[in-house]
């Protein structure tokens, strides 16, 4: 088993796949379906994100589509309404939040740490079954007819809606309980798991980003599950909890909602965040600028996060007080990704950068999340938002986020772990073109809300003014790119899992530590528990003078 | 799931920890975050309580005079005692006697029924009055705007509660039979400590819930 | 407007600024705007830099250490934190002046429900569906609840939104500063029709405000906007082009289908002629007679299983108006329809359609 400190470098032999790895160890579909190995299930949540993603991403070219012309186009008003819902209920409760944590997450947080599982093995499983009885919940809902409430679900319309709102709040409900067990496995494994040797300075970032998405989910998932449950119970038995006509507060409904819902904003970027910043350590070959920043960063962000959800509900009737304190708790979030910008740029100077698909989604990924980050800024300053407020500038700066950064991360996750998970490599001539197309399609597709958004143009129609329809004409024509950049991703990818060239252990040279071990991992990970002598990053030769830059 | 050396046990050690210590402490670790994530299920309820207790102070006030006391007040002293029986039924595992502590875990085990059945008159005669949630709502003695929102505040958060105390006593039937099947001893009993954690915070909720919602 | 106000105005798409509040708001927004942009592609540029100078000249070459100085992660944190904070007190004060009417604010009372506006002026009215007269600067101050479900009344040429919520009152205010027509839209997901529950603002100067409203109050037909002919809109076709645009413009189809589909008012689709059964139980025929009294009192004769719900357009519809809807009602036919015997209505064979 390699030690800590030797690395399989581009000199190696002929690489080579190990002949037993986790992908074989056991065969046939039962035993995926009854494992506790974390890799597997990793990778079983990999394929049940990127069904769910297919099927969100379906439901948005349809409403793209839909919008060419100002009146009806393809779809009735009802059907259009049920499509916006789904492909929100879809895109944030089946892939978004589950996306990174489950699959990389599950993957790579043992192997970072040098431990064999995480710490509650068969709760990780339950995890994802619980993911897939409450995304089939949602679905079966989907089926009956869907909801049009928005993913929003705002009462009163969502407790008095003739829609099938209760299969879905419930599958919402189920995956809520998916989400806290796999934060509570995260926190106690890198609590109690990790190698001798590896204080909390020494962790990976992706490690510290994990932990933060963690903590939050743990927190605030609770009070959704209440939230939606509350919602169901009223649909079904008419208990009145946020109905004005029997004495309810529809306000109130929002303050629960987004207690939850904006904290959730940073389970869906922390961990893109993470990803970014080993990312850019591998491929420019050094340690990431700022490490403690970054790390403490993250904690911050998930902290403050609590304390900021006031801010979509500036125009909700609130008093001013409320919205000038939730103005400025949220102008403090954005201090902390802007430290993380800073340096992740800086990590790039005096490095050694590879030419490789994953760099450009980075370069990608920093343009995205400063425009979408300083977009959600502007927002947060109340005398703006008035105007901006449910119009498409906030659906505008929200995709920026999460398809932006946090879907180019994914993007940037799966391709530098792809040798790493699978063994094998995909072509980096396709990679870069579906990069390529993915970046310029993002921009061509959701530049124009923006200015949709300034127009005027509010969210959720379906019949808009004339002159609204030439940008949005443009936005379909940049989805349609986006859409075909992903399905090129698909289809090469695919490829490369049983076609493509053997990797090795470390194609990218990287100094994770999840590439201390071969490519894919045994089945247990570590025959005996490496010992961490070394902080993760650090591209230095032994015995090499080390050049301290300070700036 | 463990091996027995005359009379004391050994917990199972799960592959990926490479000593008991650990273990233990992360599953006491996960076990406390998970009581975590349920004080915050239950913290919107109070929320919401003190919300509407602010828009209908006068409803709210005298809705609950019409609370049973005596029921609310007897569940209150059953819950607290079960809680004093469960935690000395971890010391009595503690010490290896087994005997001891599955009595006193049968005797949780009644404490959480009687609760349960006190709740169910509770429940009936606030349905035979009226006193329902919503639009079901036709209780004659309160009238006061904001009423119905009482009574579901009141079905809800006490709904919930007893949900989690049927989920508590299941867990703690669970440990019996373990106990019983002789599993556990002076070695082995950080099960009988998580079980009787969940059972604490079960208590607790009630301790914050009764004086809201009978005495205030 | 300075003139690169108004070019930045354009590139952003941004209507022209027609409220006091709109000229404030459009100066925060191109500052806040234009330091995102610079922030943006300066970083975009700066990775750019570095991925070139940086870039990998052989495999596997090790790299520096590279850690920051404690006056870098000062000026890292100071100098967004200014930025934003900066932002966030301009962006509060002008909130807080939004949220405070002045004292000698005109009363607009406003009742949203699915899916129109309905606009009062107190006591003494008048009061009216979709549009809304307001005079040209004058604050107006609306006080806003709503029938059913959250809506919001958004005015983007005002740059003015706010929440509209059943079981309360909102209030919002603004002085528009110029003449003319300004759309408003109900930004609230309300259901199936919330992208057209829309409205219109009528700016008028002062003196012609106050002529109006005086007119309203009396209740004469003659000087009022809104009955069709000088500002109304204007049409060339048919009568029955005319009766549809009609419909469209004073909402009709925001509760009766033209395809047949069950709404919320019957459908027109073959309604003409169509024997209708009233909840009285007295069957009537729907001539021309019923339509048009329909329009002008609609609870008189509500047909079985409807709601009485419809609004009535008297005063609303001048002659024209009403006949040229009644002639598209009477154009609005199944193709191809038989005349069979049928268990509810009874249907007339269809007579060629004058174009």
């Amino acid at each position: 088993m390699s030690q800590p400190s030797q690395l399989s470098t581009e000199h190696a032999d002929k690489p080579v796949i190990p002949a037993v790895n986790y992908l074989n160890a056991d065969r046939g579909v039962w035993s995926w379906l009854t494992t506790i190995d974390h890799k597997r299930i990793g990778v079983m949540y990999l394929v049940s994100v990127l069904i769910a993603f297919l099927l969100g991403g379906i439901f948005a070219m349809a409403l793209r589509l839909e919008l060419l012309t100002p009146g009806p186009t393809i779809m009735g008003a009802n059907t259009y309404n049920r499509m916006f819902t789904l492909h929100g209920v879809v895109m944030i409760f089946l892939f978004m939040i589950p996306a990174i944590p489950g699959v990389f997450g599950n993957f790579m947080l043992p192997l970072m740490l040098g431990a064999k599982d995480v710490a509650f093995p068969k709760l990780n499983l339950l995890s994802l079954y619980l993911y897939w009885t409450g995304a089939t919940l949602a679905l079966a809902g989907m089926i009956m007819g869907g909801t049009d409430t928005g993913w929003t679900l705002y009462a009163p319309y969502s407790t008095t809606t003739p829609t099938t709102v209760f299969p879905i709040v419930l599958g919402i409900f189920i995956l809520g309980f998916s989400s806290i067990l796999t934060g509570l496995n995260f926190i106690v494994t890198i609590h109690t798991l990790r190698a001798p040797g590896m204080g909390w300075m020494r962790l990976q970032l992706f490690v510290w980003a994990i932990y933060a998405t963690s903590i939050i989910q743990v927190l605030a998932t609770p009070v959704i599950g209440l939230t939606v449950m509350l919602v169901g119970i009223e649909k079904v038995g008419h208990f009145g909890f946020f109905d004005p006509s029997r004495g309810g507060d529809p306000v109130l409904f929002q303050h629960f909602f987004w207690f939850y819902s904006h904290p959730a904003v940073y389970i869906m970027v922390l961990p893109a965040m993470g990803v970014i910043s080993d990312a850019i350590a591998a491929f420019s070959r050094k340690n990431v600028f700022g490490y403690k920043m970054i790390a403490y960063s993250s904690l911050g962000i998930a902290f403050v996060g609590f304390f900021a959800w006031g801010h979509h509900m500036f125009v909700s009737g609130q008093s001013s007080l409320d919205n000038g304190a939730f103005a400025a708790i949220s102008m403090l979030v954005g201090v902390f990704t802007a430290i993380k910008v800073f340096n992740w740029v800086a990590t790039l100077y005096k490095g050694s950068i590879a030419v490789k698909t994953p760099f450009i989604y980075i370069c990608g990924f920093l343009f995205f999340v400063v425009f979408g980050g300083m977009t959600g800024i502007a927002v947060a300053t109340v005398s703006l938002d008035v105007h901006w407020h449910d119009t498409y500038f906030v659906i505008a700066h929200f995709h920026f986020i999460m398809v932006g950064a946090v879907i180019m991360a994914f993007l940037i996750a799966l391709h530098y772990w792809f040798p790493k998970m699978f063994g094998r490599m995909y072509n980096e001539g396709w990679g870069m073109i579906a990069a390529a197309l993915i970046v310029f399609g993002f921009n061509a597709t959701f530049i124009p809300q923006f200015l949709l958004g300034n127009a005027g143009m509010p969210r959720r129609y379906y019949i808009y003014p004339d002159r609204y329809q030439a940008l949005n004409v443009a936005s379909t024509a940049g989805a349609s790119l986006l859409a075909f950049g992903f399905l090129i991703i698909l289809i090469y990818l695919i490829y490369a899992l049983v076609r493509g060239p053997i990797a090795g252990d470390n194609p990218w040279g990287s100094r994770g530590y999840e590439w201390m071990t071969t490519s894919p991992p045994p089945k247990h990970n570590f025959e005996t528990t490496p010992i961490i002598t070394q902080d993760s990053h650090s591209y230095q030769e032994p015995g090499e003078e080390v050049e301290h830059v300070v700036i | 799931m463990s091996s027995s050396e005359g009379g004391l046990t050994k917990p199972h050690l799960a592959h990926h920890f490479e000593t008991i210590e650990k273990q233990d402490y992360a599953v006491r670790l996960g076990m406390w975050l998970f009581l975590g994530t349920e004080v915050l299920l239950f913290a919107g309820l109070f929320l919401a309580y003190t919300v509407y207790r602010h828009f209908y102070h006068e409803a709210f006030h005298e809705a609950s005079r019409h609370l049973d006391l005596w029921a609310g007040t007897t569940n209150t002293v059953v819950l607290i005692t079960s809680s004093l029986t469960v935690a000395l039924a971890y010391h009595a595992i503690k010490q290896n006697k087994v005997k001891q502590c599955a009595g006193l875990l049968i005797f949780t085990i009644i404490c959480a029924l009687a609760f349960l059945g006190i709740k169910a008159i509770e429940y009936h005669h606030k349905f035979q009055e009226g006193a329902l949630p919503g639009a079901f709502y036709h209780y004659a003695e309160v009238t006061a705007p904001g009423a119905n929102l009482y009574y579901t505040v009141y079905f809800l958060s006490t709904g919930l509660h007893a949900l989690h105390v049927i989920v508590g006593m299941s867990i703690l039937i669970w440990i019996l039979a373990r106990v019983l099947k002789g599993e556990f001893s002076a070695t082995h009993y950080v099960p009988v400590e998580l079980g009787g954690l969940y059972w604490h915070l079960v208590d607790l909720v009630w301790i914050f819930l009764f004086p809201l919602l009978y005495l205030i | 407007m300075t003139a690169i106000e108004d070019l930045m105005r354009r590139w952003l798409w941004l209507p022209e600024p027609r409220s006091t509040f709109a000229v404030p708001v459009d100066r925060l927004h191109f500052f806040v705007i234009t330091v995102t942009m610079i922030a943006s592609v300066l970083t975009g540029l700066l990775a750019f830099y570095f991925f070139f100078k940086y870039r990998e000249r052989r495999p596997g070459q090790s790299t520096p250490l590279v850690i920051p100085s404690v006056k870098f992660e000062i000026m890292v944190i100071s100098v967004p934190l200014f930025f934003f904070l900066l932002w966030f007190v301009q962006g509060y004060k002008d909130y807080v002046w939004y949220t405070t009417p002045p004292e000698n604010a005109m009363d607009v009372y406003v009742m949203a429900k699915k899916w129109m506006w309905k606009f009062s002026y107190g006591a003494e009215g008048p009061n009216a569906i979709a549009t809304l007269h307001v005079p040209a600067n004058r604050p107006v101050r609306l006080l806003m609840t709503s029938r059913d479900v959250i809506h919001s009344f958004f005015v983007p040429d005002f740059r003015i939104k706010q929440d509209v919520v059943p079981g309360r009152y909102t209030e919002t205010w603004f002085e528009a500063t110029k003449p003319g027509r300004y759309q408003i839209f109900c930004s609230q997901y309300c259901g199936t029709w919330h992208s057209q529950m829309w409205g219109e603002v009528v700016v008028m100067e002062g003196p012609e405000f106050d002529q109006w409203l005086l007119e309203q109050r009396k209740g004469q037909l003659a000087g009022r906007v809104d009955s069709g002919g000088d500002d109304g809109p204007a049409f060339h076709g048919s009568i029955v082009e005319y009766g549809k645009q009609v419909a469209l413009v004073q909402g009709c189809v925001k509760c009766h289908s033209l395809d047949g589909e069950p709404h919320i008012g019957p459908t027109w689709l073959d309604l003409y002629n169509k024997k209708e059964v009233l909840e009285n139980g007295e069957t009537v025929i729907a001539d021309e007679a019923y339509l048009t009294d329909s329009m002008i009192d609609p609870r008189g004769k509500i047909v079985k299983g409807f709601k009485p719900v419809m609004p009535t357009y008297k005063g609303r519809l001048a002659a024209p108006d009403a006949a040229a809807l009644v002639e598209f009602i009477k154009s609005l036919r199944t193709p191809g329809l038989e005349a069979v015997p049928s268990k509810e209505a009874i249907y007339e064979p269809a007579k060629p359609a004058q174009h």
